[in-house]
């Protein structure tokens, strides 16, 4: 057997000779051959039609041990105590489940990380499909996909022993910093702003009207910026594992999906509706505002979601970054305090709650992953719907 | 091409080889229950022993100190963790079943409040920390200390420290829910060594320089101190077996072996308070 298989590998090796074998087993029927071929060929469908099953199969068991586990939680206890109380103490007894800060703990992290990734992401991904050469682009989108690869728990060490006590020492100082880097992109915005208004408003004397416009624009950002700033520079933040420092490294975590997927969106929308854009007079920037990102947004929004997907269920960087206190801050979306997450939840409880005697911390547990199925699941079809729907317009079918 | 892989795959399948389950004879064995805090214990205790002695088998499960009772009771197990005493209901629950609990004192649970080095405040009582961690008071300020804020950080409700701190300190009232919660001794450590205005909880092994113990009542956690019980933070743990073992048992060396140096050791090194003081 052994030796027949090698003789085979031997002749099937040449591609010429694999071609020519394949048509004499075909032609000259030997029906031992034949059969051999059949039966093996069965064998190998079968292996990987089991295999797929498996894969398939995990899925739908997920689900049901998932929903069978917190179908108990909610029928013994209070549904409306676990979603807007905000008193969690599982290790008491009686114990408590008020879920709620967890579920705005979720919610505002997952916030702040799409707030700094999603803008950033797409203007990345326009200007490595649009803007940079071919070659800079060759270098810069493997070495953006490169932090995807960083495992999430040396991002969390690096939010504990790098960010948390930068934030806390000079925190105020940092962000007022930070604040200017807003200037940019919105002197940017507000250029376009006074040219389309001043061609709007004042037809006439279009050139005076939009320095006007555009430098009263500028000047009062760069007011605002400054007071905002100076404000912020006495600021002390007491902790600083806090939302703030967790949606931060949440958002660089998700950066490179994003980047990567509206990337390739932004290519796959061809060479032909660009050059359709230019033949008709339109500048650079009208064809990327008006005509690229319009066509490829089906991908882009896909991007998006397939980053919130990452930031919500991201257990490890939040577990260490965020603070884990289960408490609404004050006021509600207060960067500047910690919080809990879903996840951090789960992973932070897991080892006590008893599923020997099933006790309800076991239980809890299984409810919170089940709203995380739920609330992945429902964004998946979101998504599905929103492609479909948005691609028929653009294609205009 | 077509076939190949199929061909592969079934050579492969033939090379596995078949497995025949042949148990080895096992002379002795040592069954385990009880609290996670003492848990740590038990399996360093029981590495060390399997380790010398391959012929005997250990195993330690950590379900709690009440289940470790039960399974006591209901002689599931040969030594039971436990992180308090038996309850007079468990003693009569074993008693009238024919087992005779006898308590073996493995270590001490001392809990160490620390603090950032920069930090003023040497000393705080029993109510102070209890107000700090029940949300009562939240800046140094009202403790002799700098305007700041105060960080609280706890360790995760999972850990024995986290039960232990609050049947100790707090008496079982609710914790604010503004405290940090982290998830491993070093972690508290390193989240207090960077915070200015923190305060936090540790096994007394886990104090270095980088953070300042503070004492509580007056009382510095030391050694000392805490197996002489004056240091308020702190708890005996125990492993109870049915009647006391047979000398020279494994089961005896087992539960007397924290008067050894070894014992001493691990321990220490576990962050435990041992009853013994060898020097090294």
């Amino acid at each position: 057997m052994a030796s027949e298989s090698m003789n085979e590998i031997e002749r099937f090796q040449d591609g010429n000779a694999r071609f020519l074998s394949h048509n004499k087993t075909t032609f000259q029927i030997d029906r031992r051959e034949e059969l051999h071929n059949k039966f093996f060929s069965f064998l190998g469908r079968s292996f990987l039609l089991g295999v797929t099953t498996i894969s398939s199969l995990a899925v739908l068991f997920i689900f049901f041990f998932i929903l069978r586990d917190s179908i108990l939680f909610f029928q013994q206890r209070d549904i409306r105590e676990f979603f807007f109380s905000t008193q969690w103490f599982p290790s008491r007894d009686p114990s408590e489940f008020g879920a709620g800060a967890i579920f705005w703990g979720s919610f505002l992290v997952t916030a702040g990380a799409c707030a700094f990734a999603i803008p950033i992401g797409i203007m990345t991904a326009v200007c490595l499909s649009d803007i940079l050469p071919f070659s800079a682009r060759q270098i810069l989108k493997p070495l953006i996909e490169i932090l995807a690869a960083i495992p999430s728990v040396a991002y969390g060490f690096f939010a504990l022993v790098v960010i948390a006590p930068l934030l806390q020492e000079r925190g105020g100082q940092v962000l007022s910093y930070l604040i200017w880097l807003l200037g940019a992109p919105l002197a940017i915005f507000f250029l376009i702003i006074g040219e389309m208004s001043a061609d709007k408003l004042f037809p006439k004397a279009k050139t005076a009207a939009n320095f006007i416009i555009t430098g009263a624009l500028i000047l009062l950002e760069f007011l605002v910026l400054y007071t905002l700033s100076r404000h912020i520079f006495l600021f002390k933040i007491s902790s600083g594992t806090n939302a703030l420092n967790a949606s931060f490294i949440l958002g660089i975590m998700i950066l490179p999906t994003i980047v990567s997927v509206s990337e390739d969106a932004l290519q796959s929308i061809g060479r032909e509706l660009r050059e359709g854009s230019y033949a008709l007079g339109a500048t650079r920037a009208e064809t990327l505002l008006l005509v690229v990102i319009p066509a490829a947004s089906p991908g882009i929004l896909s991007a998006v979601i397939l980053g919130i997907m990452r930031a919500v269920g991201e257990t490890m960087v939040v577990w260490m970054a965020s603070g884990n206190s289960a408490k609404i801050p004050d006021p509600c979306f207060n960067f500047f305090e910690p919080i809990r997450t879903l996840t951090a939840t789960i992973a932070g409880d897991m080892g006590e709650a008893d599923h020997v005697s099933g006790s309800m911390r076991y239980h809890v547990l299984f409810a919170m992953a089940a709203c995380m199925l739920i609330i992945s699941f429902s964004l998946n079809i979101a998504s599905e719907w929103i492609m479909k729907r948005t691609r028929k317009k653009v294609t205009g079918e | 091409m077509k076939h190949f892989p199929v061909q592969v795959l079934m050579v492969l399948m033939c090379c596995f080889p078949v497995f025949g389950g042949e148990a080895t004879a096992v002379d002795s064995k040592i069954t385990i229950d009880g609290s996670t805090t003492v848990g740590p214990i038990a399996k360093a205790f029981a590495e060390y022993f399997m380790n010398r002695n391959p012929q005997l088998k250990i195993t330690v499960a950590e379900s709690g100190s009440g289940n470790g009772a039960k399974s006591l009771v209901n002689a599931t197990c040969d030594i039971a963790d436990m992180s308090r005493f038996m309850k007079n209901e468990e003693i009569k629950a074993a008693v009238d079943k024919g087992i005779i609990p006898v308590s073996h004192v493995v270590a001490m649970d001392g809990i160490a409040m620390i603090v950032h080095p920069a930090n003023p405040v040497k000393n705080l009582s029993l109510d102070e920390i209890t107000g700090i961690y029940l949300g009562k008071i939240t800046t140094w300020k009202e403790l002799g200390g700098p305007d700041e804020k105060i960080v609280v950080i706890s360790r995760d409700t999972n850990s024995g420290t986290y039960e232990a701190f609050e049947e100790l300190a707090l008496k079982k009232q609710k914790m604010t829910n503004s405290v940090e919660y982290v998830g491993s001794n070093g972690a508290v450590r390193q989240r207090i060594q960077s915070t200015v205005g923190a305060i936090g909880y540790v096994g007394l092994g886990f104090i270095d320089n980088t953070v300042k113990a503070i004492s509580v009542a007056g009382i510095e956690p030391t050694r000392e101190t805490i197996v002489s019980g004056k240091y308020p933070i702190a708890r005996p743990l125990f492993m109870f077996t049915n009647g006391y073992p047979k000398l020279g048992s494994d089961v005896y060396q087992f539960v007397t072996f924290n008067f050894t140096l070894k014992g001493q050791e691990i321990i220490d090194g576990l962050g435990y308070v041992a009853v013994t003081q060898y020097q090294k």
